[in-house]
């Protein structure tokens, strides 16, 4: 069936073609293929561009990857338990940062830092603090700021102590202690 | 053959019927069935068990004519895209005209198990006042009950052995289910409720399991706590399928200690599920049940990274099967390849259903390696990021071996990730390798080339899904000219239409089902083919975009959006919803 083919030749672009993408209908160059595919956005259901304007607002960023019906086939329990946790994770990245005695806090996106060596050094930066090298029998012993974070079960944890994978997920705000209660915690360990 | 049948005649119905006892599978019986009339008479007096794939190939009535001894019923209803979104809601598939029909006939029903049906709370409070002796309950992947439902079911079924939930869409009412089970229910031996979101009485689970000493299986909700799940294995140590709800504490409390205690005195456990909300630090906790474990689904636990997953599994040498979430990398499953010699089943699932570049993903490597370390594998459910021909040209070598082979690829038209060819002779090199294979699922980029291997070489296949592949029609006239076993076929995104789907129309009364969405094919076409074959019901889902005026008589040449059309013995269905047109 040749004329059913054709509609398929370029199925490489069908997923393309279901881009949300910025321009007015009528510039995509595949808008004149009526596939019956329910992946297709069919492009005269997008009025306006001023539509498209608000779609960037609201993403920050153009949606790469079409979101194709069904695809991947996974069942709808499991889709929902893993979209439930990834709304539970707070996608961006951002935490509040306080340090003891100053006057206001700050913010900053996990998600910029490589390791723990960039984070420690942009904190450091910030608050123009030292904290010193991390060691796992002493902490920051020694040094007069000592970074904590509160996890996910609300615990008070040393920044460090875990892979910084699982510490950018766990992490829900920072707080830099200074001074004796610092060293406090150094005494401790 | 005279003399076979002269020696029938001399065997008593008595014996006969002893003979059929130790016929356990429906396809025995079934064939059994067909020998001779008295043969058929015998068995359908005598069997128990029956299964019905599609409930709307028989009825209610039909079922009790030909069987009225039957204790257990298995029923499945919607079409297995329905799972992916593909069907409505309210397409079909109530199980209450089942149970309605069989209490008006005094049916001694002991078992049920649905799968994928609509299941009311009227339909479980109807079944558990009417069957003095039901024992079992089983529901995968149903919807329509709330935990009334459920609570109906605990107070009424006095001999309940088996009350068991998988990926059910329950609405919960937050009431008290679990503490109608009344103090003289001592008879539970399996209880999943793992896919309940509410609240559960956590004081009357501690004492329903404490009283019911043959409890075999406990799969319990998010909603149990560590503690609380430490304190009823310590009254149920005979467990041997443990599923966990929140395993979240710190790890150097006292309930983390007292649960490695626990657990260590459970020596019976072979199978743990759950980790519905986990913190990686309690892991080790469960490390002293893992040396037998031969069970292992950790594909609700978010958030464990590779390291983490390494660790347990090194752990588990006995495993048979596990479900895991593609965080495990292909590290992971090198590691996996190296520690589970005798790893049957693996079912890897993604953790990010957006395709964000997860660089977490797993890739043919992690396949690889598991098909050279685990020689006994022979069910597999893989998403992954990327595939090569290469790498499933060796998979098939190292594991002729499969049953089961589902792949899925993120992106459902990516080529070889190597030579940008489509995974043709890939999947080729699986069927002609794995001569048991009966369920595939294909992905990737496909040419009408694999469709020729799986005609030619897929002989014991039953079961086929095809998403986004074929060139023409040929794929499909490949497929239904050359698997003489097929079953099921699942089919959407492809350019397969009428000349496929009108090419062997007897075909279908050999198969449970066929399933065509966004292909090619016609109203015209179906249309034809409903007229042809009386024995089919040709199902045409109308909707959304795609809506027909139902004054309207569609176009011939219109093409179809979802057809769905199955072999039946009792015509078109009385309970289509109007969106749905049985042509």
């Amino acid at each position: 069936m040749e004329k059913g083919s054709a509609v398929f030749e370029n199925r490489d672009l069908n997923l393309k073609a279901t881009e949300l993408r910025l321009g007015l209908p009528g510039t995509d160059e595949d808008s004149g293929n009526q596939s019956s595919s329910s992946s297709q956005v069919k492009s005269n259901k997008r009025s306006s561009s001023e539509m498209d304007g608000s779609e960037l607002q609201q993403s920050g960023a153009p949606v790469s990857k079409a979101q194709v019906v069904g695809w991947p086939p996974v069942r709808s329990y499991r889709k929902n338990i893993l979209e439930k946790k990834k709304s539970e994770s707070d996608g961006s990245g951002f935490v509040k940062v306080s340090m003891d005695g100053a006057p206001y806090l700050r913010k900053i996106d996990l998600k910029l830092y490589k390791n723990y060596l960039d984070l420690l050094k942009a904190l450091e930066n910030m608050f123009k603090c030292t904290i010193g090298t991390y060691s796992e029998r002493e902490g920051y012993n020694g040094s007069e700021c000592a970074p904590t974070y509160e996890d996910k079960d609300g615990d008070w944890m040393l920044v460090g102590d875990v892979p910084w994978e699982m510490f950018i997920t766990s992490c829900k705000r920072l707080r830099i202690m200074k001074g004796s209660e610092a060293k406090g915690l150094a005494c401790c360990l | 053959m005279c003399l076979f049948r002269d020696m029938m005649s001399y065997f008593p119905e008595e014996v006969l019927e002893h003979v059929f006892d130790f016929l356990t599978s429906h396809r025995d019986r079934n064939a059994v069935s067909l020998v001779c009339k008295s043969w058929y008479s015998l068995e359908r007096f005598s069997r128990e068990k029956v299964f019905i794939g599609n409930c709307y190939a028989v009825n209610p009535e039909r079922l009790i004519a030909r069987f009225p001894r039957v204790r257990s019923l298995t029923l499945k209803g919607k079409p297995h895209f329905a799972d992916f979104n593909l069907v409505p809601h309210d397409w079909g598939g109530d199980v209450y005209p089942w149970i309605e029909a069989m209490t008006k006939n005094g049916i001694n029903l002991e078992e049920l198990r649905l799968k994928r049906m609509l299941v009311s709370d009227e339909s479980l409070e109807l079944l558990a006042k009417s069957f003095p002796n039901f024992k079992s309950l089983v529901l995968v992947s149903c919807e329509g009950f709330t935990t009334d439902g459920l609570a109906a079911i605990a107070s009424n079924c006095r001999f309940l052995r088996e009350l068991d939930l998988q990926e059910n869409e329950v609405d919960d009412r937050k009431g008290h289910w679990l503490s109608c089970f009344p103090d003289s229910c001592t008879s539970l031996v399996s209880l999943n409720f793992a896919c309940l979101k509410g609240e559960v009485n956590v004081a009357a689970l501690e004492r329903l399991v404490a009283r019911c000493h043959n409890l075999r299986s406990l799969r319990v909700n998010h909603a149990v706590p560590l503690e609380a799940l430490q304190k009823i294995l310590v009254k149920a140590p005979q467990i041997n399928d443990l599923g966990t709800g929140s395993f979240v504490h710190d790890p150097d409390s006292e309930t983390s200690k007292k649960m490695k205690n626990t657990l260590e005195n459970c020596k019976s456990v072979r199978s743990l599920s759950g980790f519905l909300d986990v913190n990686p630090h309690c892991l080790p906790a469960v490390y002293p049940i893992c040396t037998d474990l031969t069970s292992l689904n950790l594909s609700y636990a978010p958030g464990i990274y590779s390291n983490e997953l390494i660790k347990l599994i090194c752990h588990c040498k006995k495993l048979e099967r596990l479900w895991i979430l593609d965080t495990i990398g292909d590290k992971g499953l090198g590691a996996v390849a190296s520690t589970c010699k005798e790893l049957q089943e693996l079912r890897v699932f993604p953790s990010d259903l957006y395709g964000a570049d997860n660089a977490a993903a797993v890739t043919e490597e992690g396949l690889v390696s598991i098909s050279a370390g685990c020689p006994k594998l022979n069910s597999l459910l893989y998403f992954c990021q990327q595939m090569t021909n290469a790498a499933l040209i060796t998979v098939a070598k190292n594991c002729p071996n499969f049953i089961r082979f589902r792949l899925c690829t993120l992106n459902p038209v990516i080529p070889d990730a190597v030579t940008n060819l489509p995974l043709d002779e890939g999947f080729g090199a699986i069927v002609q390798s794995c001569k048991g294979l009966k369920r595939l699922s294909v992905s990737g980029r496909l040419t009408d080339q694999v469709f020729l291997y799986i005609g030619m070489y897929a002989e014991q296949l039953e079961m086929l899904s095809i998403a986004f592949a074929g060139d023409s029609d040929k794929g499909m006239l490949y497929v239904l000219n050359g698997c003489k076993k097929l079953k099921k076929l699942e089919i959407r995104d492809s350019p397969f239409g009428n000349a496929a789907l009108l090419s062997d129309m007897g075909k279908y009364e050999t198969m449970r089902s066929l399933w065509m969405s966004s292909c090619e094919v016609t109203y015209g076409a179906c249309k034809t083919l409903a007229e042809k074959m009386p024995t089919l019901n040709v199902e045409i889902i109308n909707e959304g975009e795609d809506q027909v005026e139902a004054s309207s008589s569609p176009d011939a040449r219109h093409r179809v959006e979802k057809m769905y059309l199955y072999r039946t013995l009792v015509g078109p269905r009385r309970d289509a919803p109007d969106f749905v047109w049985t042509l």
